[in-house]
């Protein structure tokens, strides 16, 4: 079996005008940042959710908190998943009881990981509301789940495999749609 | 990266790697303890019995407590109370054990190889919880936790280990354990209680306590156990405690940041001073906290993924 390239949705500069806008919106949308504070799904959330807040505090000059969410102990799929998975810590180093959360994802597919998350959330603490971004919604949901910001939007088939690359853990930045060919 | 074998029998059988993994993965499980919601979904539906034939307080309540924070079912044999006193045999009470569905059993019993021969026996996975005098792998886990927590790394550190190395399961499991990292280990108690095969195992063999904690990282210091003392291999318990009792004048001796280990139940005044279970450069409570985090570790890698 070999992987494939197709076709690049985004590439640094498209992935950083995406973080830009969102950042924009999450603003927006909750008139200001107070109470807000961004929490990354490990591993790739974790440093979107980085930047997002670095690129919130160049606009707003205000720090917001940001943490880094595990969420291997609530997964519901670990029984089919061979080899478990590392656990690595949950980075929430500060209250969440009456925030607004900004959970951080690069791509949102099934909704399984947001429903882990939003269970993982709710054992820390007692949030007034979370909102879901996420650079890439790929589609194909099989929860009720949506995001409140998004990047991009990019159909694909499930045959096909996103894969999102950042500078801190890949060494750049891109969004690809790949393919895996059985041959 | 997975542990390679169903059960968790010794340390013996572990690699390097696999103990860095248990080590690691107890790293998140000791954040959910000390939260205020202490509880994951992560083992629903995953079912745990301890199976004690030797009494216990902390590593039967630990793992306990560590199968409920995972959100699996745990339910405890009496065995005192049990069908063991009518002559039911060992190999019938953990048939039955696992016909009511449970999928790990943590298991302690007087006999060396008793968990070995359980696991041969069931395809329950097992938990060695001490056997005999062979080993208690999971007392030296939280052993390894707790001096990596505090010195970063468990490489090439000097430890002493004081006290009945004959009978002592915790001695023979961190040896095990701490030879794998490279550390130098001393072992100093009467020469009754040091068998003279323990040098095989890679450590040294000392009769003076002052010199066996000289420039020491680590003293962990073992329980006299009291129960398998009959056969007179000291003369009195005073005799012992003037001889090997750790005072804070051997924690002097030791280096500075030295860390004081006891598996525990202490007995105050015999193998430890007050002072020095108190005193700061003592873990030995730290070390029943580390040890609910790598008993959450262990379920969680041997049931997780299966």
């Amino acid at each position: 079996m070999r992987i494939v390239e197709k076709h690049k949705v985004m590439d640094d500069m498209g992935m950083k005008r995406a973080l830009t806008r969102i950042a924009h919106e999450i603003i927006e949308k909750n008139k200001g940042v107070e109470n807000v504070v961004i929490i990354g799904i490990r591993r790739r959330g974790g440093p979107l959710a980085d930047r997002l807040g670095e690129i919130i505090r160049n606009i707003e000059g205000v720090d917001i908190p940001v943490g880094i969410l595990d969420i291997t102990l609530y997964r519901d799929d670990l029984t089919t998943l061979g080899p478990n998975p590392q656990v690595h810590r949950t980075e929430v180093n500060f209250n969440i009881n009456d925030k607004v959360i900004v959970l951080v994802d690069d791509v949102l597919y099934t909704g399984r990981t947001v429903r882990a998350a939003l269970d993982a959330l709710i054992d820390i603490g007692r949030p007034r509301s979370i909102q879901l971004a996420v650079l890439v919604d790929r589609g194909h949901r099989e929860l009720p789940i949506k995001a409140d910001y998004i990047g991009k939007n990019t159909p694909t088939s499930k045959s096909e495999i996103i894969t999102v690359k950042v500078e801190e853990i890949d060494g750049k930045d891109e969004v690809l749609i790949e393919e895996k060919l059985n041959e | 990266m997975e542990l390679a074998k169903k059960d968790l029998l010794g340390i013996k059988e572990l690699s390097k790697e696999e103990i860095d993994l248990i080590l690691d993965t107890a790293i998140p499980m000791k954040d959910v303890t000390t939260r205020d919601i202490k509880k994951v979904p992560t083992l629903r539906g995953k079912a745990l019995a301890t199976v004690f034939y030797e009494n216990s307080t902390r590593t039967r309540t630990s793992f306990e407590i560590a199968g409920k924070y995972l959100s699996a079912d745990v339910v405890n044999l009496n065995v005192p109370t049990s069908s063991v006193q009518k002559g039911e045999s060992l190999r019938d009470t953990i048939k039955n054990i696992e016909m009511m569905g449970f999928d790990v059993v943590a298991f302690r019993h007087s006999m060396s190889g008793s968990a070995h021969y359980v696991a041969k026996n069931t395809d329950m996975k097992v938990i060695n919880a001490g056997d005999g005098a062979n080993e208690h792998p999971t007392q030296a886990l939280l052993d390894l936790y707790s001096i990596r927590e505090k010195k970063g790394s468990l490489e090439n550190l000097k430890v002493t280990i004081v006290g009945d190395i004959l009978h002592s399961r915790v001695a023979r499991s961190n040896i095990y354990g701490l030879t794998k990292y490279g550390c130098e280990i001393r072992v100093v108690g009467p020469a009754t209680l040091i068998p003279p095969e323990v040098e095989r195992l890679g450590v040294k063999s000392y009769y003076s306590l002052s010199e066996a904690v000289r420039d020491v990282d680590v003293i962990n210091i073992l329980r006299i156990q009291k129960e398998r003392q009959n056969v007179g291999l000291f003369p009195s318990l005073d005799e012992y405690s003037d001889l090997y009792m750790i005072s804070p004048e051997h924690v002097k001796l030791a280096k500075d940041d030295v860390l004081i280990l006891h598996p525990g139940p202490m007995n105050r005044g015999v193998e430890i001073s007050s002072e020095v279970a108190d005193g700061i450069n003592s873990l030995i409570v730290e070390q029943v906290q580390n040890g609910v985090a790598i008993r959450m570790a262990l379920l969680f890698l041997m049931l997780g993924g299966i």
